[in-house]
């Protein structure tokens, strides 16, 4: 899979502000790609998925039982939203593409189109 | 709010930049464990009843979370396997994700109260909260 990460700012992101980069897995089988990605703290409502002509775009917005009267005393993850862009090759089915949100662990599976998908090919004897 | 509390000015913006070069570089961390991009992240907070601990532990079993508290040391430990279910003939493009034994140690308050602490996990986020002892909470003194 050509999957660049791209910059994970862009002008043209219509909420712009700081975003951190999720860690992820890319794993690639012959039927299709898997992607895992690390998004602790978003929950399902806030998990934005796209796929824009071969653009992959994720994007999670941390939601957390902060008490009001709170003050930080040490924070490690200190901007609330994650954001990664991928490129996806031509090879892939963006139209079948399923995504699952457990304890904060994205898996998005991509399969590939038809096509692209290995064939065994019957040899006939003469 | 909570979150407009962080400066986003170009300093942060570099650290966070930093931290995430030294991850892709750091492959062979040191013997010692992970320092700064340690497993799992956490936010630590105060209020005046309680001491608000996050730890960003995503994709774990919830009975697999150990957590401890003694003498003031709070210790979140545990054991994050990798879920990709690799074959002969899977690639791996990218492996970016933690996995295996992880642990990591709060330093409690003084007055914080071992017998009145809650956890729960939700989102991939442990979320502990250790209540302040009553006798330390400030009180009101009224004027005769």
């Amino acid at each position: 899979m050509n999957a660049r990460t791209e910059t994970t700012r862009d002008a043209t992101s219509p909420r712009n502000g700081a975003t951190m980069l999720p860690p992820v897995d890319v794993i690639e089988d012959a039927a299709g790609i898997t992607l895992y990605a690390d998004l602790p703290g978003v929950p399902r409502d806030k998990l934005h998925l796209e796929i824009q002509a071969d653009t992959l775009t994720i994007e999670g917005d941390v939601s957390l039982p902060v008490p009001d009267s709170m003050v930080s005393t040490h924070a490690e993850i200190s901007v609330p939203r994650y954001r990664r862009v991928f490129t996806l090759s031509k090879e892939l089915d963006t139209g079948n593409v399923t995504a699952e949100l457990v304890n904060g662990v994205l898996t998005l599976r991509i399969p590939k189109s038809e096509r692209a998908q290995p064939r065994r090919i019957e040899i006939r004897g003469a | 709010m909570y979150w407009s509390s962080f400066p986003r000015d170009a300093f942060a913006e570099f650290d966070r930049l930093q931290r995430e070069l030294s991850r892709a570089v750091e492959r062979s961390p040191s013997i010692r464990g992970f320092g700064r991009s340690s497993f799992p992240a956490l936010n630590v907070g105060d209020t005046q009843q309680a001491v608000e601990i996050y730890a960003f532990a995503p994709g774990l079993d919830p009975a697999s979370i150990d957590v401890q508290l003694d003498r003031g040391i709070l210790t979140i430990s545990g054991d994050r396997r990798a879920d990709t279910t690799q074959t002969d003939k899977s690639t791996v493009h990218v492996n970016e994700r933690f996995s295996g034994a992880f642990r990591r140690v709060v330093s409690l308050p003084d007055d914080a109260d071992p017998d009145a602490v809650s956890a729960e996990y939700r989102d991939g986020v442990l979320h502990i909260a250790v209540k302040r002892r009553a006798e330390t909470q400030p009180r009101r003194i009224n004027v005769q």
